[in-house]
């Protein structure tokens, strides 16, 4: 099914939070920078920046479904043999 | 519109709460057993918590006319204490035949670990041999795909477990699909950040379709919105989705889903 509203009624209605999402994000990041420190090296900091390039992507796939799994642990399929059960 | 939450912690609420979701159209509601925000000692305290479950709980509800059922287990973050859990799901058959119990939940996953996984099969035992149904807990963030996929690995590999009787709380966007393409329901929780808010799961709804898709607020002692439920009526709304489909979510499929116990003798509101 899809959704009953056209692509300009989504817009209309939504523009003005994802423009502060992306403000509250903005800010997140200049914190960030502006504290003592670094961390870069933190593997938290790559996921982030790989999951600001899945938002700029024209992709087929769900742009959600996608940061899903960027932030999920990785699933083996032999984890019974593994776990002895 | 009237609606029914198959999934919220009312022992961690307040009877205003119950007033709240009264006035809201909450008519039903079900309950499965958790965590109490700290380890429990004793098979006996588990016990006593199963006494609040399916005797005063009810009541409670019943003074604002909302049905309450339940459902009984020893949570996936108490699982690594085996022997404890081993002694409590001996002890769930005393409470099967309390009028308001569904089932055996909400089982699952939290870390993903052995044990978990262990306790987690022999629940499954537990409602295999007493013929209930089952109500799932996947993991939270990082965990949930993982956790979801090793849950479904072990209910699918016994082919004694009906899909149909069988309710995967908290799916996402990854794990949604998958849930329900493998012949379960599904159940969406609305939670402010771990979880799923309103608009995302009305997305979920217009890509997945609504049969077998259920959602919920789960709300319990921590930070979570008991009347988030009201909510995605209301987003729905907004995006101009029938009453019917919006119906059919809310209140139809928990119905149709808790029908299949023998317990469930649910009275619709005149």
């Amino acid at each position: 099914m899809s959704i009953p509203l056209n692509s300009q009624e989504v817009l209309d209605r939504e523009y003005l939070e994802i423009r502060g999402k992306i403000l509250e994000l903005a800010a997140s990041l200049d914190r960030l920078e502006r504290a003592e420190g670094c961390v870069n090296e933190d593997n938290r900091m790559s996921l982030i920046r790989q999951g600001l390039q899945i938002l700029l992507q024209d992709a087929n796939e769900s742009k959600a479904s996608q940061i899903q799994m960027l932030f999920s642990r990785v699933f083996e399929d032999n984890w019974r043999e593994k776990f002895n059960l | 519109m009237y609606y029914f939450d198959p999934h919220i912690h009312m022992v961690s609420r307040t009877t205003d709460d119950y007033e709240t979701l009264a006035k809201m159209g909450c008519v039903g509601m079900s309950e499965p057993a958790f965590w109490a925000g700290f380890d429990r000692g004793s098979v006996d305290s588990f016990r006593d918590y199963f006494r609040q479950l399916t005797d005063f709980e009810p009541k409670r509800a019943a003074q604002y006319g909302i049905q309450h059922y339940t459902w009984l287990c020893i949570n996936a973050k108490e699982a690594e204490n085996v022997e404890l859990s081993r002694e409590v799901i001996k002890m769930i058959p005393e409470f099967l035949d309390k009028p308001n119990v569904l089932g055996i939940g909400e089982i699952g996953l939290n870390k993903n670990t052995k044990n978990e996984s262990t306790i987690f099969l022999e629940h499954m035992e537990l409602a295999i041999e007493y013929n209930q149904q089952i109500l799932i807990h996947t993991p939270h963030l990082a965990d949930k795909y993982q956790g979801t996929r090793m849950i479904l690995d072990m209910l699918t590999a016994d082919s004694r477990v009906d899909p149909s009787r069988v309710l995967v709380d908290h799916v996402e966007e990854h794990t949604a699909k998958e849930v329900l393409e493998r012949g379960f329901w599904a159940g969406m929780t609305l939670s402010p950040v771990t979880k799923c808010t309103p608009q995302r799961a009305a997305d979920i709804i217009e890509l997945c379709g609504a049969e077998r898709l259920l959602v919920n607020s789960a709300g319990d002692w921590g930070p979570s919105k008991p009347t988030a439920v009201p909510d995605l009526i209301l987003e729905m709304r907004r995006r101009g989705h029938s009453e019917a489909l919006i119906r059919q979510v809310v209140y139809d499929n928990p119905i149709a889903f808790f029908s299949q116990s023998q317990n469930f003798t649910f009275t619709h509101p005149e």
